[in-house]
């Protein structure tokens, strides 16, 4: 088991013809993604990655063609909001949008329209999910990984691959890694994915990677504390060391009274029991110290 | 991108909202005119207030009356100039004062967690508003806009009547509706107007109350600045590190820091992991910079020239995880800015990830005094022990 993402997933790319979609649909297929289709305005008919993969004009016809039940989204930033739209329309299920910089207002009105349908939307401004030995949406290297049963959790990217590096060459593997990006306003909150983990048998630990700003990990850890008490969980929080004020600023210490600084962040964890490493390499160990057995 | 108070006003007054007269002057002369004018059309008095992108000017002893146009000369002589927080004032902002009956706070502005437009508002204004969050949330009235149908008018009275503004109960919609359309038509993450205040005016037939917009702060979402060309003249070159400007030309993302080893790295959370290690094992990093993916070498080259425009750089520390960056670009970027470079600093560099052995090579083959670092533990030690030895 795992969650998201698995062998039986069947991947729309929107966007393959892109270079960035092109080079990413390219290494999930040879990580083993079964990818389905593809979708470009304009080139219905053509196909990619050399001939692997059927390219359609719009998502519906994609759906109804090869039964995608996933998708990811490379399409550029003022044409993403419309893309998750489309694949929420042609009944797709899980949506991940890789996508950087869309406006946040437009998430907005977006984020509420897939929860209305009762759809999961992970990023935008996402790496992604990987489920090991399975398949792999986005873009997180391939090579890092180890299956294992391990969750991890993270609103990062490359710091993600920093610590599913040292968790595998510890030999920790991991049952599925996602990152749900660091945007203001995004599809799965920590919590959303935590929930998933929770419910998979096959995850019995996981690894939470926070960052400066919002309440998120203090919203997961009281979550954690309430919900998976017995689970075993290590987290890392990046920004201890920053200038205050630049990344949270004044529009979010306004609302919540707290300037989402490291130190509250590591105290919520702490609170709930949650260990915070101050390195990503104290992670692995930590793991092991709160019963994950190596390989 | 964050506005001046003369920006943020155009903002609120262009929406009809009921912003008092303003102008923006530069020279102690200019200013001694305008107070002049204000107090010929019946002011009493004028406020003098800089123009800087940083809180507590106030305090800083920014923000003063005037009763005459000398005085105002005066005051604003002594303001332009001044140092806040290290941002010189150029501008000040001269209004006439107001006759404030009652002070509220009143702001538009993303909520996170929420996922919508929150309207907030209190009756005690003109304080510090995160401090009030902190110490008496009760004192703060909520109201959530529906993401897709907007704030409703009921809701907008809810705000009005637990203001206590009953008797203003046209003008406090307006003002509520106003902020929410304002936060939508700029794509603005805040719009907070503080304080919001019930002031007397002489009218034609005695005094009249109203409510009056007397400061503002908007805060602009820089995803959305493409789709607003106008927004970009509105940015403060003035009080931006010159630095900070060629990073953002370049696409970088660069914050310039106290410390001496300077800092390359993609991806924001590692950037700041990276930070955090330089600080654990003893250093002091002199910026944040995030290259960003699929940086070209070209733009690691420019991201190394901006290193080394900060002087107090001892050392260089190149942590790249290659996902959509590759390393083999990273690596030639590096070569390339390293032979053009006016000044030899240490530089310690750890390249994992994607086209990781051909960086590995391109750097070797390169000859160059590049130090490699297999471990991002094992960089940060590196950078810290060559900073130091550099400084003794």
């Amino acid at each position: 088991m795992s969650i998201l993402v698995d062998r039986s997933t069947r991947l729309l790319v929107q966007g393959i013809t892109g270079r960035e979609g092109g080079f990413h649909a390219q290494q999930m297929l040879d990580f083993g993604t079964t990818i389905v289709a593809g979708v470009t305005p304009g080139r219905g008919g053509q196909s990619a990655l050399g001939g692997a993969v059927p390219v359609f004009d719009t998502c519906a016809a994609a759906v109804a063609a090869s039964g995608a039940d996933c998708s990811v989204i490379f399409v550029p930033a003022p044409a993403a909001p419309d893309a998750i739209l489309e694949a929420l329309d042609a009944g797709i299920g899980t949506i991940f949008c890789i996508t950087e910089h869309i406006p946040a207002l437009d998430m907005l009105k977006v984020v509420a329209e897939v929860k209305a349908r009762g759809a999961r939307l992970v990023g935008p401004n996402c790496p992604g999910a990987t489920t090991p030995g399975q398949a792999k949406v986005g873009i997180i290297p391939g090579s890092i990984h180890r299956p294992g049963r391990v969750g991890l959790v993270s609103r990062s990217g490359t710091l993600t691959y920093e610590v599913v590096q040292a968790m595998s060459d510890a030999g920790i593997g991991q049952s599925t890694c996602v990152g749900i990006g660091g945007d203001p306003i995004s599809g799965s909150s920590f919590v959303d994915i935590l929930e998933l983990f929770r419910d998979d048998p096959e995850t019995e630990g996981v690894v939470l990677i926070g960052e400066i700003g919002g309440g998120a990990e203090e919203a997961a850890a009281a979550w954690k504390a309430e919900h998976m008490p017995d689970v075993p969980m290590v987290a890392f929080i990046a920004g201890r060391t920053a200038p205050p004020g630049r990344r949270m600023g004044h529009a979010g210490a306004i609302i919540s009274g707290s300037g989402g600084t490291a130190e509250a962040k590591i105290g919520a964890l702490e609170t709930a029991g949650i260990r915070v490493a101050t390195s990503p390499s104290q992670i692995p160990g930590m793991l092991i110290e709160a019963g994950i057995d190596p390989d | 991108m964050k506005l001046q108070e003369h920006h943020a006003k155009t903002l609120l007054a262009r929406a009809g909202l009921p912003v008092p007269p303003w102008s923006v002057a530069a020279t102690p002369a200019d200013v001694g005119a305008q107070a002049e004018r204000y107090l010929a059309d019946g002011a009493t008095a004028v406020v003098v207030k800089a123009q800087v992108l940083v809180g507590g000017r106030g305090k800083a002893g920014g923000v003063r009356l005037a009763h005459s146009a000398d005085e105002a000369q005066t005051v604003a002589a002594a303001i332009l100039g001044m140092d806040i927080k290290g941002i010189t004032v150029r501008r000040v902002l001269v209004a006439p004062a107001a006759d404030i009956i009652r002070e509220l706070y009143l702001a538009a502005v993303l909520d996170r967690a929420e996922q919508r437009i929150l309207l907030m508002g209190s009756a005690q204004g003109g304080i510090d508003i995160e401090t009030l969050a902190q110490e008496d949330p009760a004192a703060i009235v909520r109201v959530h806009a529906h993401p897709q149908l907007g704030l409703q008018p009921f809701q907008a009275r809810q705000m009005a009547f637990a203001l206590g503004l009953a008797a203003h109960l046209g003008e406090a919609v307006a003002i509520c509706q106003g902020l929410c359309d304002i936060m939508l038509a700029e794509d603005a993450d805040l719009v907070e107007v503080n304080p919001l205040a019930l002031v007397s005016e002489v009218g034609p037939e005695g005094p009249v109350e109203r409510l009056a917009l007397l400061d503002a702060k908007v805060t602009l979402d820089d995803s959305a600045l493409a789709r607003h060309p106008g927004h970009e003249t509105m940015r403060d070159l003035d009080e931006e590190d010159p630095a900070d400007v060629a990073a953002r030309a370049a696409g970088l993302s660069f914050i310039r820091l106290e410390g001496d080893i300077g800092c390359m790295v993609n991806g924001a959370g590692l950037a700041m992991t990276t930070m955090d290690l330089v600080k654990r094992a003893g250093g002091e990093p002199a910026n944040f910079l995030d290259i960003g993916g699929g940086a070209r070498s070209d733009k690691v080259a420019e991201a190394m020239r901006l290193i080394l425009t900060d002087p107090s750089v001892r050392a260089i520390l190149v942590n790249i995880f290659g996902g959509i960056a590759r390393g083999d670009e990273v690596a030639r970027g590096l070569v390339e800015a390293r032979a053009r470079q006016a000044r030899s600093v240490p530089l310690v560099v750890r390249i994992v990830g994607t086209n990781a052995d051909m960086a590995a090579d391109i750097l070797r083959d390169a000859g160059s005094d590049i130090i490699a670092a297999r471990t991002l533990d094992e960089a940060v030690e590196r950078a810290v022990a060559l900073a130091r030895q550099a400084a003794a």
